[in-house]
């Protein structure tokens, strides 16, 4: 009986707050075709996600594909398909890897930060304050975050996927003896249409989930301390979580459409 | 200029209300709001006519700060009716509420100036964006005479971070004041200011209300900065309105709780 209790507040607080982020939803698109485009924050934003991200993208993505590098040649080398594994490498790193790590990197590093920052700026009445003025705060904050994840993550996905390939060619040349162009002529062959269009689409939507989380999570959190801790910390999990589902659902549309 | 300021004290002329209409702005009728279980405000009831200055006195915790919010639509009402010019803040819709609230000044108990941007680029958020001016001469000229109506001209290419507390406060009376509201609401205009600082800004107050003839609700802890400003004074416990007169009449009254807050001021 208890249980039943506990269970059924915890649908209806859940159903409440799928309602919630519904109308946040709506907000943001309302408000992107309103006109009043905040270009100057627009760009401001691109820049601060670019900068913030770039280093640990680049980083993780070199690494990443200098340890595919090792660990699929093993396996290779056992079928005697060592000329297959620049062709392994892009695949697995443009369908998958280097969109999923650099959104998950871009999930604790934006979402965490919009959800802080709009999250004590609530805290310290500024949102109040900027729609008491008569101005749109949604406008201005939210709109311009979201639509510069969703432009930079896509961005930063394709950097990190040049990278990944840079760190496999600097694997390969430990044991393999291959050039430069060759490697390159052979990431690129294994390429094609199916392959980075899906791929480039689903990025777009990792970053618009992102943006869309860190924003709703600070923009409607509570007025305590506390809570800007909060709005960072599940802005993280929740953006990772969606990042994951629409991975996954990426696929299976993907094979429907192609396959 | 201080010392002259700090010499004498000023009180409010009764001459100084004949320039005043009867026009109504603001009517409060049985506002009432409860957060949870917590019933806030129980029965709220307020004029402000044209031009006319109240401060409303109150313990920490009562209130106050709401029933402003209720003024601008930044929290709903549960009961009662909240009209500002005539209009039902609840029933405007989004544009309205728009045209109303750039009408309508408020300063935030804390400030809340916007930390990513530099004063000046707080002075003109509101400017460009509700008012729509972008000629950059008018921009300029109007964020150099409000930031000297508040004392801080030197203060306009610095970010928030690097003001101190008081002078925050200031840059947050210039940013309401640089719109030119009919109705200015203060959330305590000069608490944590020294006094003079806090003398300057309730003669502020005193002097937008002559000049623009702008109407002004006043929550504020210090009584200096009430007798300066006030033509009427409020006194709020426990959701309600208990006191109301000029302050010499609250002052001269025989009621224990109203003679509480006047201990200091004879
Ligand atoms: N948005 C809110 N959500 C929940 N409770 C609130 C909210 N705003 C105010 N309260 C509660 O309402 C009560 C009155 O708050 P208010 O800020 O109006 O007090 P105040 O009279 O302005 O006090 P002070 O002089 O300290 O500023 C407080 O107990 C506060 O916790
Ligand atoms: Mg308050």
């Amino acid at each position: 009986m208890a249980d039943q209790v506990i269970s059924s507040s915890g649908w209806k607080k859940w159903l409440e707050s799928v309602g919630d982020q519904t109308v946040f939803l709506s907000r943001f698109f309302r408000n992107v075709f309103r006109g009043g485009f905040e270009w100057s924050e627009f760009v401001r934003q691109c820049y601060e996600i670019g900068y913030r991200s770039l280093t640990l993208v680049g980083i993780t993505s070199f690494i990443m594909g200098l340890v595919l590098i090792l660990q699929l040649r093993p396996t290779l080398v056992e079928f005697g398909a060592e000329s297959m594994l620049p062709h392994t490498l892009s695949v697995s790193v443009i369908r998958e890897i280097g969109p999923v790590i650099t959104a998950i990197i871009c999930a604790g590093k934006i979402a965490s930060s919009i959800g802080a920052e709009l999250g004590s700026m609530k805290v310290t009445e500024q949102i109040d304050a900027m729609e008491v003025s008569g101005a749109n705060p949604v406008q201005y904050l939210v709109v311009t975050r979201i639509l510069a994840t969703s432009f930079m993550v896509p961005l930063l996905a394709m950097l990190g996927d040049v990278i990944s390939l840079f760190g496999g060619y600097f694997a390969l040349n430990f044991t393999d003896d291959i050039s430069f162009t060759l490697y390159f002529t052979k990431c690129v062959a294994a390429l094609d249409f199916t392959d980075y269009m899906p791929a480039l689409i689903k990025t777009i939507f990792f970053g618009f989930a992102i943006g869309f989380v860190g924003c709703y999570k600070g923009y409607t959190s509570d007025k305590g301390t506390e809570s800007v801790g909060i709005a960072a910390n599940s802005a993280v999990v929740t953006a990772s979580l969606w990042i994951f589902f629409i991975d996954m659902m990426a696929v299976q549309i993907t094979n429907l459409l192609y396959y | 200029m201080a010392d002259t300021v700090a010499q004498q004290p000023i009180r409010r002329k009764a001459a100084d209300q004949s320039d005043r209409t009867d026009e109504t702005v603001i009517e409060i009728k049985g506002l009432k709001k409860a957060f949870g279980n917590k019933e806030v405000l129980k029965n709220i009831n307020l004029t402000l006519k044209r031009g006319e200055n109240i401060v409303v006195l109150g313990r920490s915790g009562q209130g106050k700060s709401v029933t402003i919010q209720c003024i601008v639509g930044l929290l709903t009402p549960d009961e009662g009716s909240v009209k500002v010019f005539g209009q039902e803040v609840a029933e405007l819709n989004n544009e309205q509420l728009k045209d109303l609230r750039t009408k309508v000044g408020f300063l935030f108990q804390s400030g809340a100036l916007y930390d990513s941007m530099t004063v000046r680029e707080n002075m003109e958020f509101a400017l460009t964006r509700v008012l729509k001016i972008k000629d950059q001469a008018e921009l300029d000229s109007r964020v150099m005479e409000v930031l000297e109506g508040v004392g801080l001209p030197e203060a306009a290419d610095k970010m928030p971070s690097d003001l101190s507390g008081g002078m925050r406060k200031r840059v947050g009376l210039a940013r309401t004041l640089i719109v030119k509201p009919e109705i200015m609401l203060y959330d305590e205009p000069t608490t944590g200011l020294d006094p003079i600082t806090s003398r300057e800004i309730s003669e502020l107050i005193l002097e937008m209300q002559k000049k623009f003839k702008t109407s002004s609700i006043i929550i504020t802890h210090d009584m200096d900065c009430a007798r300066i400003t006030s033509d009427r004074v409020v006194i709020m416990s426990e959701g309600e309105y208990v006191a109301e007169g000029t302050f010499d009449e609250l002052q001269q009254s025989d009621n224990e709780f109203v003679k509480s807050y006047f201990l200091d001021t004879k």
